[in-house]
């Protein structure tokens, strides 16, 4: 079937089998390995990207639904000026280790901050809730998000 | 303290993982790659009567132990696995053969059309079977002192019994392979900790030599000893693989295959018969340690060692015997996890002396205190404590900040809080760092410095450490030091990265060439400093009866945890952790903070949420569902502080730190859970069905 969508701010026509997941349409049909697979049954979040706006998990999403939507990638995300913030206070914070956690994250992070520009400590855990980690324990990475929240004040 | 090496910098391998460009070996296409899919046994013992295989399509081979040009044997410790299955198979999941093939869907169209006829054989699942039939891989005993002699003289026996459960590493990349033959030589590429022991592995699966096999790690997304050894596996089926189909054959797992057969943390019972004296104070124990190692015995004899030799902990027991087995079960094989046996021996050893105090109505932490061993006093395998033990700093630190002395008289019931102390020993067990004989290289480029080495950062933020160790000795920037990649056409075999030895060893060399190049540094533009890895003099090590310095240092440690209890589902809520660590000098407190960090957070998932129990063999457990790791909704508030205890010949005062933080975690928590139930637990993981056994009991 055909789908019309908008990925990382470009309109694409693509054809594909309705029930294909996103995940695999992102990283086999255009290459955007930023997108991970680390469950393929929506229990660990390496596989987010944000649809319009929203975090989802792209390994639960069939090409059906992605009819008419905005996806967003790390890819598209990391042009911004909320990235390069975003980028520095994990930096800074040493919220990344093997990384393969980290993009998911990153958009985790970027969707909860459109929502919620100055999180307290129980709403970034939520926010957080749907992304594993298995190297950091999380706590760095909570000082990441709120360092970002603070160093990018207006900007979200 | 400016300028000290302890003041973190931002890692050098963040930047491009946070942006996502990093590459994981799932991420890379080869030009006319192929994929492989492995099949597996279904049984967990049987006779392989006969494979009906289908007719293929063009382009699709199917690849198994014909088509090993060596030995279908994967080297390790012991190097009794088969590559691909042969006349049997002992456990589920154990691999047959692979399907290639260019399009995925073929590959499981084919799959389902393979028949595999077998003929069951009577397995064995557990410790207690395996011991009934004397199915023992290895046995190992030492002892200390005169055991025998000094129970028979008139002390209070007292005998218990431990248990702890398998574990999944589940680093968040599944593993991952890639084979590329070409210009008659081997490329692999993939998730790896230890790129010489794949190298080694492909020398026999191959049966050529290493100047025609090249294996190249890609970025490593997690590993805690999961992608030491078993990666060798899957680097020779793939190697096999592409010289067979001519293509480069990639191979990555999903998550419910790596759950299934992979290795896993050694499951363990561990009993004591400790004698006590009129004081109350232990003074001979007796230690008798079982492993199921599953159905190959693999890594498993180093692991056993390492939970013998670190059995006592961080006690002093003038009379000691310690018995260690490996039993063979038909369950997927035990191999590397983070703490490598040590955390099965030392949770129990606390748990131990937790529960004893208890019982004899003394405060745990006072009763541990009484053992405690000091510098110049004997090890448990006879060798000797060379440096400073800041244990009584360290307790002193770790009972201000967590308030332990008030906590532990005034909490409530479902209230608990408990202490855990601790050690590692740092690098490998034995003579293992002499055998090794790490090796690195310093090069001089004009104003840059390369360094070679074989050490891979896996996330534990190796990269970072090693170059700043050289950036700070030569005072140069960090941009101006360099890591040659990870090729073993192009490194050194400095060892594998394991055993926590990265830093003390791997760096120790490391500072050493760059002391040597600073002198040497005006002499041209080009210098290559190498060094070769030497123990101290002063240790000594017995291998055969196990007498000596098991470990050139260690490292210590305390936890206090905070725990309560949900009164009607006795679910474990972990409030707080508070840690001091010992690691010698930390070479970057950020990334050394992250260690403690993950390390503990994996500690609480072994003690209590992470269930894994093969049912006959099979995994109850398979995907991420089922099995349940800490979330962020789950993890406590951690506090950690290290204290500074340098150690002569670690890279300015470094030692080991990354199998640390996991060894304290479970035993202050279960330390924790039984202070707030007055219950001792004996077993991990802490489940709820289990406290509300013990609640039974106790009413
Ligand atoms: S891969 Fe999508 S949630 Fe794990
Ligand atoms: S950094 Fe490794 S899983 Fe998060």
């Amino acid at each position: 079937m055909k789908i019309e969508f908008v990925l990382n701010e470009k309109k694409q026509v693509i054809q594909v089998d309705p029930v294909s997941r996103l995940l695999d349409i992102l990283r086999e049909d255009f290459e955007l390995t930023s997108v991970k697979e680390g469950c393929g049954e929506g229990e660990c979040g390496a596989c987010v990207v944000l649809m319009d706006g929203k975090a989802v998990n792209s390994c639960l999403i069939p090409a059906g639904n992605i009819e008419g939507r905005h996806i967003l990638t790390l890819e598209g995300f990391c042009k911004t000026e909320r990235y390069k913030i975003i980028e520095e206070s994990f930096l800074k914070a040493g919220s990344v280790q093997c990384g393969f956690c980290t993009p998911g994250i990153v958009m985790s992070t970027e969707s909860l901050l459109r929502e919620n520009p100055q999180p307290n400590d129980n709403e970034i855990r939520d926010a957080l809730s749907g992304n594993l980690c298995r190297c950091t324990g999380y706590n760095m990475i909570f000082e990441g998000i709120k360092l970002a929240a603070e160093r990018g004040k207006g900007l979200w | 303290m400016k300028d000290s090496i302890s003041k973190p910098i931002p890692r050098v391998d963040a930047p491009a993982k946070i942006s996502g460009e990093a590459k994981y070996i799932g991420d890379i296409r080869f030009k006319n790659q192929l994929f492989a899919k492995t099949v597996r046994s279904s049984r967990a013992k049987a006779g392989i009567v006969s494979i009906v295989k289908p007719e293929l399509p063009e382009g699709y081979f199917i690849v198994d132990k014909d088509d090993i040009p060596g030995i279908n044997r994967m080297r390790t410790v012991v190097s009794d696995q088969p590559i691909f299955a042969e006349e049997e198979v002992n456990y589920i999941g154990q691999p047959i053969l692979l399907v290639v093939g260019p399009e995925r869907e073929m590959i499981y169209d084919i799959i389902s059309k393979i028949k595999i006829k077998y003929r069951d054989e009577t397995p064995i699942f557990n410790l207690d079977e395996a011991e009934e039939k004397g199915a023992v891989f290895t046995e190992y005993s030492y002892s200390k002192g005169k055991p025998e002699a000094a129970f028979q003289d008139g002390l209070k026996i007292i005998e218990d019994e431990y248990h702890t459960g398998l574990q999944e590493h589940v680093y968040l990349e599944p593993q991952g392979m890639a084979a590329e033959y070409r210009d008659n030589t081997m490329f692999i590429y993939g998730s790896m900790q230890c790129p010489f022991y794949a190298e080694g592995a492909l020398k026999d699966v191959l049966g050529w030599g290493s100047d025609r096999i090249r294996v190249i790690q890609s970025i490593t997304g997690g590993a805690f000893g999961g992608k030491e050894e078993f990666p060798s596996l899957t680097a020779c089926q793939v190697a096999v693989a592409s010289l067979k189909t001519g293509h480069p054959v990639m191979m990555i797992y999903d998550r419910d295959e790596d759950i299934i057969c992979t290795t896993k943390r050694h499951p363990s019972i561990v009993c004591y018969k400790a004698g006590l004296d009129r004081k109350n104070q232990v003074i001979a124990l007796a230690i008798d340690i079982k492993f199921d190692a599953g159905a190959y015995s693999g890594i498993s004899p180093v692991v056993l060692q390492r939970g013998m030799f670190s059995a006592t902990g961080v006690y002093n027991f003038p009379h000691l015997s310690v018995r260690g087995r490996n039993f063979m079960t038909n369950n997927v094989p035990s191999g590397a996890y983070r703490g490598f046996g040590a955390p099965q021996t030392i949770f129990s050893m606390e748990m131990l002396m937790h529960n004893l105090a208890i019982k004899l109505g003394i405060d745990p932490l006072d009763y541990k205190i009484r053992h405690l061993l000091e510098r110049g006093e004997p090890t448990c395998t006879g060798g000797k404590i060379w440096d400073e033990v800041k244990l009584p700093e360290i307790i002193e630190k770790v009972t201000a900040m967590s308030d332990y002395r008030r906590k532990i008289q005034s909490n409530g019931k479902y209230k608990g809080v408990g202490v855990a102390l601790f050690l590692h020993g740092c690098g490998f067990t034995g003579n293992g760092e002499q055998l090794i004989k790490g090796k690195i290289i310093l090069k001089k480029n004009g104003g840059t410095v390369i360094l070679k080495v074989s050490s891979v950062e896996m996330g534990q933020g190796a990269e970072t450490c090693l170059r700043k160790i050289v950036a700070h000795t030569l005072l140069l920037p960090m941009e101006k030091v360099t890591c040659e990649t990870i090729d073993t056409g192009l490194i050194p075999d400095s060892g594998p990265t394991v055993a926590s030895r990265t830093t003390m060893i791997v760096g120790g060399l490391l500072r050493q060439a760059s002391l040597e190049l600073k002198d040497r540094w005006n002499e041209s533009d080009n210098i290559e400093v190498s060094r070769v890895y030497r123990h101290p003099d002063y240790l000594r090590w017995d291998n055969d009866t196990f007498h000596g310095d098991a470990y050139p240092t260690y490292s210590w440690g305390a936890n206090v945890a905070e725990v309560e209890i949900d009164p009607i589902t006795c679910e474990i809520d972990v409030k707080k952790v508070s840690a001091v660590y010992d690691v010698g000098t930390p070479i970057d407190e950020t990334t050394l903070t992250g260690q403690m960090q993950g390390g503990i957070v994996q500690g609480i998932g072994w003690a209590t949420v992470e269930v894994m129990n093969p049912s006959k063999g099979k995994l109850k457990q398979h995907n991420l569902t089922d099995y349940k790791i800490p979330t962020s909704m789950d993890i406590p508030e951690i506090a950690c502080e290290f204290i500074e205890n340098p150690y002569e010949f670690g890279p300015f005062g470094a030692k080991c730190a990354g199998e640390l933080p996991f060894v304290g975690a479970a035993p202050a928590i279960a330390a924790a859970v039984s202070n707030a139930l007055s219950v001792p637990i004996k077993n991990i993981p802490i489940t709820p069905e289990y406290l509300m056994e013990l609640d039974k009991h106790e009413d």
